[in-house]
């Protein structure tokens, strides 16, 4: 029958420890830098979580995924602006600072504008696919950086990261909390799609659409399904990402970005729950080591990436817990 | 006689020159076995795309208990209970076998939406496509991923998963493709009690199975139906005889 502890949970529960006995030391040491570094970790690994909804579970290699983080990093800018200034958005209505409304709005606007993407997306696969996806994000990428009235090439600055209640954000430890638990949130999410009916007909859609239209389940639906909720959780890490450099940048929608959330993936395990979280390590680690070192730490990065594609598919999790069984 | 269950009139189908469907008319009546043979390249296949709607015909019509088919796309299709198997095994792979069922099991009850209740715990999806495993004879193999099962073992996963879907009609493209000798022998025991289901449009290329079994025969040369009629009118059929059956006239 089936084993409880694999490798695999063993794997899992050892990372979301890591993760967060780190920085908590490190607040306890007096190194806030190291608490930031742990929420540049957690953050990311959540946008690639929602990424892993698409491109793991369902087989849809989405290269816009920017579009969402940005979108949601630019929902939680603009309406901590218009907060800051006491300029009410639209209509009379007010912004707001508060974090979990600047998540619901980074969230529903990421899922409406992911329906249409998606549904015009969804009619091409493969490497169309990943080009149409890319068009539409280099779209709204286009559109922020010439759209001055919030902040065009320059971004948008966050002054007072925006608050949560009973939560003195501005400190790192609190912020990371908050973070961290958003980002088991995410993976319960993604854990608990992946084995639902649900789940069962979006792995069908990655392994063989042919299948799932034979059995009556038309593709379409499931994966333009999947790409939402996958752009929502991309989103909301979006929003935590602004706040995190207190700061919407352009550069969160370019496609250096959807770049680098597949990275993410690739190196850590695609369509593995705890992939997005082992990648997000690696590569934010990478950075910070060989960043000191030399300005061209990308290259290293690419040795490795190489080295996972051409000798290890399933990536760092795939090496350490094996293939995935599905049963 | 009875309203056909599915009936197909004036179909055509080119591919630039070829006609691959020439004005094909044909129907499935319940409670039969209407085979449908023909030489490599005849446009079996063709044709059972466009029933199962995977191809769009040029023109004709295709009727499914009385429904008009145009327009509805292969999942709409087996919804209304037109189930298929293939004739290149289509699974989930790294699925297994049971797996491969238990999504049959769903897509009848009509419920992908859900997001959260775990699948594998779920005894409404597991046992119904256990049972289906068994009348096939492959319930020991449950647990076996599609991709590491027998040629054979695949070929009866497919079938387990069209019985799974309680069609109202079967279209099966070569099930005994590549089977051997005993494992067509079951089959053909198997499909000559599962007519009384649903009626099976079946295309094959063992003659013995489509003698044995066939209530009608229609021979397709060319993208046309050359004859149709019982096994006897068909094996004696001069025609069938030059076109098919590899005799001098």
């Amino acid at each position: 029958m089936r084993q409880i502890v694999t490798r695999e949970a063993i794997t899992n529960a050892g990372l979301a420890l890591l993760l967060l006995v780190v920085p908590l030391a490190a607040s306890v040491m007096d190194e806030p830098f190291y608490v930031t570094l742990a929420t540049r970790i957690t953050v990311l690994a959540l946008a690639a979580v929602g990424l892993n909804i698409a491109l793991g579970l369902g087989g849809l290699v989405s290269f816009g995924h920017a579009a969402f983080f940005g979108l949601g990093g630019y929902a939680a800018g603009i309406l901590a602006t218009h907060a800051f200034n006491a300029q009410p958005l639209f209509l009379g209505i007010q912004a707001t600072t508060s974090m979990p409304a600047i998540w619901l709005v980074a969230v529903v606007a990421c899922g409406l504008v992911a329906l249409p993407v998606g549904a015009i997306s969804l009619r091409t696969s493969g490497v169309y696919f990943i080009m149409i996806t890319l068009a539409f994000a280099q779209m709204i990428y286009y559109f922020a950086i010439s759209w001055p009235a919030y902040g065009g090439q320059d971004g948008l600055s966050i002054y007072v990261r925006n608050t949560f209640p009973g939560a003195n954000t501005a400190q790192p430890l609190p912020f990371f909390l908050i973070c961290y638990g958003l980002l088991l949130l995410g993976l319960a999410l993604f854990w608990a799609l992946g084995g639902s009916r649900f789940g069962a007909a979006l792995h069908t859609a990655r392994q063989n659409a042919t299948r799932l239209a034979a059995v009556g389940i038309a593709p379409f639906k499931i994966r333009l399904t999947a790409f939402a909720i996958s752009a929502m959780v991309t989103g909301l890490a979006g929003a935590l990402f602004a706040d995190l450099n207190r700061f919407a940048s352009p550069s969160m929608l370019s496609w250096h970005m959807s770049g680098e959330l597949i990275v993410l993936i690739i190196l850590g395990g695609k369509g593995r729950l705890f992939g997005p979280v082992a990648g997000a390590m690696l590569y934010v680690l990478f950075e910070y080591a060989l960043g000191g070192i030399t300005e061209r730490w990308q290259l290293f990065l690419g040795l490795i990436l190489l080295g996972v594609v051409l000798f290890a598919r399933g990536g760092l999790m795939g090496l350490v817990a094996g293939k995935e069984r599905y049963g | 006689m009875a309203e056909p269950v599915l009936e197909i009139r004036d179909l055509r189908k080119s591919f630039g020159a070829l006609k691959a469907t020439d004005g094909v008319s044909l129907h499935l009546v319940s409670g039969e076995i209407h085979a449908l043979i023909g030489p490599n390249g005849a446009g079996k296949s063709t044709l059972i795309h466009q029933i199962s709607g995977s191809l769009t015909p040029d023109s004709g019509t295709i009727h499914f208990l009385g429904q008009d088919m145009a327009g509805l796309d292969m999942a709409a299709r087996a919804q209304l209970g037109l189930a298929r198997s293939f004739q290149t095994s289509s699974l989930a792979q790294e699925f297994s076998a049971l797996r491969n069922v238990m999504l049959a099991v769903q897509a009848r009850q009509g419920s992908s939406l859900r997001f959260f209740r775990p699948v594998m715990r779920d005894r409404s999806l597991a046992e119904p496509a256990m049972a289906m495993l068994e009348r096939v004879g492959l319930a020991d193999r449950a647990h076996v991923p599609a991709e590491e099962l027998s040629h054979g073992e695949r070929r009866q996963l497919e079938i387990a998963i069209a019985l799974a879907l309680g069609p109202k009609a079967f279209l099966l493209d070569e099930p005994m493709a590549g089977m051997g000798p005993e494992g067509s022998k079951n089959l053909t025991g198997f499909l000559d009690a599962l007519r009384r289901e649903a009626p099976i449009l079946l295309v094959e290329h063992d003659m013995d199975a489509v003698f044995a079994l066939a209530d009608r025969v229609s021979v397709l040369v060319y993208g046309r139906i050359i004859a149709t009629g019982k096994v006897d009118e068909i094996r004696n059929d001069p025609e069938v005889r030059r076109a098919y059956l590899g005799e001098p006239a």
